[in-house]
C-alpha cells in the first residue's frame, strides 16, 4: 500500500476514532480540523459522510423545503425587480400586495362562496388592479421627484395599506381555505414532497417562463426594457410611459398575488401584517440576484430560500437568527457586489 | 363671523361634556384586542361586557369600563395601564390576558397603588412580592406539575419533547415547571427547542424532533403557532401525541389546525360542562342569548374578574383603591363562573384545573384536578 | 456691498448675479470645478437666509434668553400641577424632538438616507437600562440565561448611563460606517434598514445579554420633564451650531452634491461619518431615557415603525430644517396623543361612535403620502428659525388685521 493511501486511511482511523464515526451535527471541530490539510480534510469527510453515514433523507427533506420557500420568494422578487428596473423605486408596498391577495382569496372562497380556481384568479386580477391603482395615485405624481420623496411614498402607502387592512378586517389570523388539491403529500424515496411543493415549482416555472416570454418577446417587454434604460429617451419615441409602467405594475402585482395564495396555501394564517417580512426578504433576493434583471430575482430567491432552511437545519440553535441571515446577505451582497450577481459589473 | 364660531363651539363641548348626574365608577381594562394574540383579549372583552350587562352597578352607581388595547405587546401594555390610571383615573383594573403583558402592566399598577386583577395570566411571577395585583386563575407551576402528570400517568410517556416560545414569559416558564416535574417523575426530556411568537415555520424545531421520537410533545404555546405545529408535525409524519396549557384554547386553534388538532389535550381554566352555582348558570344563558358563540375559558374568566371587582366594590363600600385592595385580599368562596374563589394573601386564588381535549373539531371537557 | 442688501436681495445676488461675474473672475473651466462652485454657492445662499442675525445679534440673544426662561418656568410648572399624563407626553415630546433632531442631521442636513435609528435606540436603550438594573434585579429578570459576568455586576447612575449609552451608540455607528458609506442613495436606505433589523434579531436571540424577547421589565424610572427636555435642549444647542458651524456646511455640500464637495476638498466620507456617529450618540442617548420612561423594554419596542415614526415627523417639519424637525415632533407626538380619541368610543349628539383600534396608524400613514404628495418640503422646508422672519411675519399679520377691520 502507497504511503499517500496509508496517511489517507490513517487520518480516516484517526478522525472516525474520535468523533464516534458520524459527525454530530452542529458541533464541528473546526479549530481542530482547520490546521490540517486538505487531503486530511477530505479523508475525514470521506469518511465521516461516506454513502450509509449521511442522512441523504434529511438533506433532502430540507432542500425540498428550501426550494419551495425559495420559488415563493422568486416570486415576490420579480415584482420588485421589475418595478426597480423601470422606475428605480423599491416598492415597500409589494409585500402588502401579497396580503391583500391572500385576503381577497380568502374572502371569495368563504364570504362570495366563488369556486376556488375563479377565486384565484380574481384575486390576481384585483390585486395587479391594486397595483395600477397605487401607481397611478400615490407614485405617478412623484415621478419627477428626487428619490428619496419616493421612497418615503413607497413606505407611507405600505403602512397605509398594513394599517387599513388592520382597520377593516380586524387583527384575528383567519385560516386559509386551502382546496385539497394542494394538500397531502408525496413519499419519494424516504422523503416527504408535500403537493404543495410540487404546485409551488410548477406554477413559479410557468409564471418565470412567461414573465421571460414577455420582458424578451413582446413589445411591451421591450418598452420596459428600454426604460429600465432610460426613461427620457423612451418619451421620445412616442412610447406612452404610463402605460408601460402600469403594466409593468399590474405584472408584478399579478405574480405577487399569484407568489401569496400559494404562501397562504403553505402557512394558512392570514393577517394583516404578513406581508412585512417576506416583502423584506423577497427584496433582499432581488438584489442578491441582481436587481433589474428577471431570472436575477428568481435565482436570488431560490438562493435565498435554500440559504435560509438549510442553515437553520445544520446549526439548528440559530435558528432565532433566521431573519438575520437574510439581511446579512443583503448587507454583504451590498458591499462586495452591489449589482447582485446576474447584474452587470458597474464601472466604479 | 366670530360670534357664530363661539356659539358653534360652545354646543359642541356642551355635547361632549359628560351629561350631569351619578358618576360612573371607572374599571379599566387592558387588553389585546390587536396582534397575535387578539383572540383573548376580544374573548375576555366579550366576557367583560355580558357580565356587566349582568351586572351594571354598584353603589348606586353605573359601572363604566375603559378599554385599552395593548396589541399584544409588552410595552404597549405598560403604555395602556399608564394611561388607565393617569387620563382615565381608573379605581380598578382588569387585564391582561397573557402572563407576559400582565408583568409589565403590573409594576405600573403597583407602584400607583392601583389594584389590578389578571383573569387569565398564569405566571408567578405576576403576583409575586406585589400587593396590588390579583389573579383569578391557577399559576403555572401547578400547570406544569399537572401536564407533567399527565403525561407520566395517562398518556403513559417515557420521554417527552418540549417547544416552546421564547418569547413569551407564559411558555417559558410554563415549560421550564413541566420538564423539572417530568424529570422528577422519572421522564426524561430529548428534545428542547425554541421558536418566537410570529413564526410560522416551524420545520426545523419538528425535523429535530421527529429524530429525537419522543412519546408525548408538550407545547405550552398559543393557539396560532400550535395549530400551525400541529399541521406541519402530521405533515411530516410525526404523529406523537400533543400536550398543551391553557393558551391553545381559542377558536382559531381548530379553524387553523383542522384534523391535526385533534386529540390535543391541554390543561384550562374552564368548560360550560363543569359550570355550577347561579351566577355562572345566568351568565352562560346571557351569553348565549347575546353573543351566541360557546363561552371558552377566556371569556370566562374576563367576566370572572369583571364579577370579583365589581363584588370587592360592593363590600368595601366605597370606591377607594386602597379599599378594594383589601377587601380584593380577604375574597373568601366566591362562586365565580369558572369555580368557586378563595384569595390567599399574595393574590393567588385556590382554583381548580380543567383538562380539555380536542374532540371532533371541538373542545370536549375530561375532568377537572383540584391542585 | 453684501451687508446693505436685504436677505431676499442676497440670496438672488449669489445664486444669479454672482456665478456669471466670479465665474470669468475665477477661471473656472472643467465641468466638476463649475458643479463644485454652484453647490458651494448655493450652499452659501442658504446660509446667508440664515445668518441674519448679523443685522440685530444682540436683540436676537436677548429674544432667544427670554423665551427659553419662559420655557424653563412652564417647565417648572408643570412639573409641579400638571397630571401624570400631561408630564408623560410632554416626557415623550422631548425624547422624540431629540430623536427628530438628530434624525434631520442625518437624513436632512446630510442627505444621508439612513433608515436605522431604531438599531441606535434600542442599543442606547440596552445599554442604559443593563446599566442601571441593581445586580439582584438583573437576577430576578434574566430567568432563561443568566446574564454575563461583567455586565452582571456593575451598576452605575443614571446620568453615567446615559452618556454610556450614547457611547455605545456611536462606537457602533462609527463601526458601521466604514462599510455602509460605501452604497449611497436607495442602497444606503435598505442597508441601514438591514442594520436595523439584524440588531433587533440579535437583541432577541442574544439571551444572555439582552434577555431575549422577554426584555427588560422594571427598570427605574429616573426621566422626569427636567432629564428630558434638558439633554433635549443640550442637544438641539449642538446640533444648531454644529449646522452652523465649517461642519455643517461640509454636510450641506456633501448633501447637494458629493462629486463636488470632494472636488472641494472636503472628505465627504468623515463628513458623513460625522453625521452619522453623531446622530447615533443622540439616538443612543434618547434611547436610554426612552428605557427609563416606559420601564420596559424588549426588541419589539424598536421595529422600523419607531424609524417610520420619525420619518413623518422630518418630512412633516421639512427635511434639513432643525426648527422642523422640532416642531415636526412636537406635532405628531401630540397629535398622535389626540388622535387616539379616534381609537377610543365618544358619544356625540346620542351616537356611540365605537372606537376603531388602529385607526391612528391609518391616519399617520395617509398624513404621510399626502405631505408627499403635495407639500414635499413640508412646514418650514429648509428655512430654520429666525426672530426676524418672525417679526417680519407679526408686522404682516398686523397689516392685514389693520386694512381688514
Amino acid at each position: 500500500m502507497c504511503s499517500a493511501r496509508k496517511f489517507y486511511y490513517e487520518c480516516v482511523f484517526k478522525y472516525v476514532r474520535e468523533f464516534g464515526g458520524t459527525l454530530p451535527r452542529g458541533s464541528l471541530h473546526f479549530h481542530a480540523f482547520q490546521n490540517e490539510s486538505y487531503r486530511v480534510k477530505t479523508a475525514y469527510l470521506h469518511a465521516v459522510l461516506g454513502p450509509g453515514n449521511v442522512d441523504y433523507g434529511f438533506v433532502l427533506q430540507q432542500i425540498v423545503f428550501g426550494l419551495t420557500l425559495g420559488c415563493l420568494y422568486g416570486l415576490l422578487a420579480i415584482g420588485y425587480t421589475m418595478v426597480y428596473g423601470v422606475l428605480r423605486l423599491i416598492n415597500f408596498a409589494h409585500g402588502d400586495l401579497l396580503m391583500a391577495s391572500a385576503y381577497i382569496a380568502f374572502f371569495g372562497i368563504i364570504i362570495f362562496q366563488i369556486p376556488w380556481p375563479l377565486a384565484f384568479l380574481l384575486s390576481v386580477a384585483l390585486t395587479a388592479a391594486i397595483g395600477i391603482l397605487i401607481d397611478r395615485g400615490a407614485y405617478k405624481p412623484i415621478r419627477n421627484s428626487p428619490r428619496i420623496s419616493a421612497l418615503i411614498t413607497a413606505i407611507g402607502i405600505s403602512f397605509l395599506l398594513e394599517n387599513l387592512g388592520l382597520v377593516a378586517i380586524g387583527g384575528r389570523p383567519k385560516t386559509f381555505p386551502t382546496p385539497s388539491l394542494f394538500e397531502g403529500s408525496q413519499t419519494i424515496a424516504g422523503v416527504q414532497i408535500p403537493n404543495l411543493s410540487i404546485w409551488v415549482f410548477l406554477v413559479t416555472c410557468v409564471l418565470l417562463a412567461g414573465v421571460m416570454l414577455i420582458v424578451r418577446r413582446t413589445k411591451v417587454g421591450m418598452a420596459m426594457r428600454a426604460l429600465s434604460r432610460d426613461m427620457e429617451t423612451v418619451r421620445l419615441m412616442g412610447i406612452d410611459i404610463d402605460r408601460v409602467i402600469s403594466f409593468t405594475f399590474a405584472l408584478g402585482s399579478g405574480l405577487a398575488a399569484a407568489g401569496g395564495i400559494l404562501w397562504c396555501m403553505k402557512y394558512p394564517a392570514v393577517e394583516p401584517f404578513m406581508g412585512v417580512i417576506p416583502g423584506l426578504k423577497a427584496f433582499v433576493a432581488a438584489v442578491i440576484g441582481g436587481i433589474g434583471s428577471v431570472s436575477g430575482a428568481a435565482l436570488g430567491g431560490l438562493i435565498l430560500g435554500l440559504g435560509e432552511i438549510v442553515i437553520v437545519a445544520v446549526w439548528p440553535d440559530w435558528s432565532g437568527y433566521r431573519d438575520a441571515t437574510a439581511f446579512s446577505m443583503l448587507i454583504i451582497i451590498l458591499l462586495t457586489r452591489p449589482t447582485g450577481i446576474m447584474g452587470e459589473d458597474l464601472p466604479n | 363671523m366670530t360670534k357664530i364660531l363661539l356659539v358653534l363651539s360652545a354646543i359642541l363641548l356642551a355635547f361632549l361634556t359628560p351629561a350631569w348626574g351619578t358618576e360612573p365608577v371607572v374599571i379599566g381594562a387592558y387588553l389585546s384586542m390587536t396582534g397575535n394574540v387578539a383572540a383573548y383579549g376580544q374573548m375576555g372583552w366579550d366576557g367583560i361586557s355580558i357580565a356587566r350587562k349582568m351586572e351594571p352597578e354598584v353603589l348606586g352607581r353605573p359601572v363604566e369600563v375603559k378599554l385599552a388595547d395593548t396589541k399584544s405587546d409588552k410595552v404597549e401594555s405598560a403604555n395602556a395601564v399608564s394611561r388607565l390610571i393617569e387620563k382615565e383615573k381608573v379605581v380598578a383594573i382588569i387585564g391582561e390576558m397573557i402572563s407576559g403583558n400582565t408583568l409589565a402592566g403590573a409594576d405600573h399598577a403597583e407602584r400607583r397603588k392601583i389594584p389590578m386583577v389578571t383573569p387569565t395570566a398564569t405566571n408567578p411571577l405576576v403576583t409575586q412580592s406585589r400587593k396590588y395585583v390579583f389573579r383569578v386563575c391557577f399559576i403555572d407551576t401547578d400547570q406544569g406539575r399537572i401536564a407533567a402528570k399527565l403525561a407520566l400517568d395517562q398518556l403513559k410517556a417515557k420521554t417527552a419533547a418540549v417547544i416552546l416560545d421564547m418569547s413569551q414569559d407564559y411558555s417559558v416558564a410554563l415549560a421550564s415547571f413541566f420538564k423539572r416535574e417530568f424529570t422528577k417523575g422519572g421522564g426524561k426530556v430529548v428534545s428542547d427547542t425554541k421558536f418566537k411568537t410570529g413564526d410560522r415555520d416551524f420545520t426545523p424545531q419538528l425535523s429535530s424532533i421527529k429524530e429525537a421520537k419522543p412519546d408525548v410533545i408538550y407545547a405550552p404555546i398559543y393557539y396560532t403557532e400550535c395549530a400551525l405545529l400541529a399541521k406541519q408535525a402530521r405533515d411530516m409524519g410525526l404523529n406523537a401525541p400533543i400536550l398543551a396549557g391553557d393558551g391553545v384554547q381559542a377558536p382559531e386553534l381548530i379553524e387553523l389546525g383542522g384534523e391535526a388538532v385533534e386529540g390535543i389535550y391541554f390543561t384550562t381554566h374552564f368548560h360550560r360542562d363543569m359550570v355550577e352555582g347561579e351566577r355562572g348558570k345566568k351568565w352562560l344563558e346571557l351569553f348565549a342569548k347575546e353573543v351566541g358563540k360557546e363561552p371558552d375559558a377566556f371569556t370566562a374568566m374576563g367576566a370572572d374578574a369583571y364579577f370579583i371587582v365589581v363584588d370587592a366594590i360592593k363590600r368595601a363600600g366605597s370606591c377607594d383603591p386602597q379599599k378594594i385592595r383589601d377587601t380584593l385580599v380577604a375574597t373568601k368562596e366566591f362562586q365565580g363562573v369558572s369555580g368557586t374563589i378563595t384569595m390567599k394573601p399574595n393574590g393567588d386564588p385556590v382554583k381548580a384545573m380543567v383538562v380539555n381535549k380536542v374532540k371532533d373539531g371541538k373542545f370536549a371537557y375530561v375532568t377537572t384536578i383540584m391542585p | 456691498m453684501l451687508g446693505k442688501s436685504t436677505f431676499c436681495g442676497e440670496a438672488l445676488f449669489c445664486t444669479k448675479v454672482l456665478p456669471g461675474h466670479f465665474r470669468n473672475a475665477f477661471c473656472i473651466t472643467s465641468e466638476s470645478e463649475e458643479r463644485a462652485y454652484v453647490a458651494a454657492v448655493r450652499g452659501m445662499s442658504d446660509t446667508l437666509q440664515r445668518n441674519d442675525t448679523r443685522i440685530t445679534p444682540g436683540r436676537d440673544r436677548m429674544l432667544t434668553c427670554v423665551s427659553l426662561a419662559t420655557f424653563l418656568c412652564f417647565l417648572w410648572y408643570a412639573d409641579s400641577y400638571f397630571g401624570d399624563y400631561s408630564i408623560r407626553i410632554l416626557n415623550n415630546i422631548a425624547i422624540f424632538t431629540m430623536l427628530a433632531v438628530s434624525y434631520n442631521l442625518i437624513n436632512g442636513v446630510t442627505g444621508q438616507f439612513s433608515l436605522g435609528p431604531n438599531a441606535f435606540l434600542a442599543i442606547g436603550a440596552y445599554t442604559s437600562s443593563l446599566l442601571t438594573l441593581s445586580p439582584e434585579e438583573k437576577l430576578r429578570t434574566f430567568i432563561i440565561e443568566p446574564l454575563v459576568w461583567p455586565i452582571s455586576e456593575i451598576s452605575v447612575s443614571f446620568p453615567v448611563s446615559i452618556v454610556a449609552a450614547g457611547v455605545v451608540a456611536a462606537l457602533l455607528a462609527l463601526l458601521m460606517a466604514i462599510p455602509v458609506f460605501r452604497v449611497r442613495g436607495d442602497y444606503l436606505a435598505i442597508v441601514t434598514l438591514g442594520f436595523g433589523e439584524v440588531i433587533q434579531v440579535v437583541a432577541n436571540n442574544v439571551v444572555s445579554v439582552t434577555n431575549g424577547p422577554l426584555g427588560l421589565k422594571g427598570l427605574p424610572p429616573y426621566t422626569n420633564l427636567w432629564w428630558s427636555w434638558g439633554v433635549c435642549l443640550l442637544t438641539i444647542l449642538c446640533v444648531v451650531r454644529l449646522v452652523n458651524s465649517s461642519y455643517g456646511r461640509a454636510m450641506k455640500a456633501v448633501r447637494e452634491d458629493e462629486t463636488a464637495a470632494e472636488a472641494m476638498a472636503i472628505n465627504a466620507f468623515r463628513t458623513k461619518t460625522l453625521a452619522f456617529t453623531f446622530s447615533a450618540f443622540v439616538q443612543g442617548a434618547a434611547g436610554g431615557l426612552l428605557a427609563h420612561l416606559i420601564t420596559t423594554i424588549s426588541p419589539s419596542l424598536f421595529t422600523f415603525m419607531l424609524t417610520f415614526n420619525l420619518l413623518i415627523m422630518i418630512v412633516i417639519g421639512g427635511l434639513g430644517s432643525t426648527t422642523g424637525a422640532v416642531i415636526g415632533a412636537v406635532l405628531v407626538t401630540w397629535g398622535g396623543e389626540l388622535l387616539r380619541a379616534f381609537e377610543e368610543p365618544v358619544t356625540v349628539f346620542g351616537y356611540t361612535y365605537e372606537g376603531i383600534p388602529g385607526m391612528r396608524m391609518v391616519i399617520f400613514s395617509v398624513l404621510l403620502v399626502l405631505v408627499m404628495l403635495f407639500a414635499r418640503s413640508g412646514i418650514m422646508g429648509r428655512h430654520e428659525f429666525s426672530w426676524q422672519a418672525l417679526i417680519n411675519r407679526c408686522h404682516l399679520i398686523g397689516n392685514f388685521l389693520r386694512r381688514h377691520s
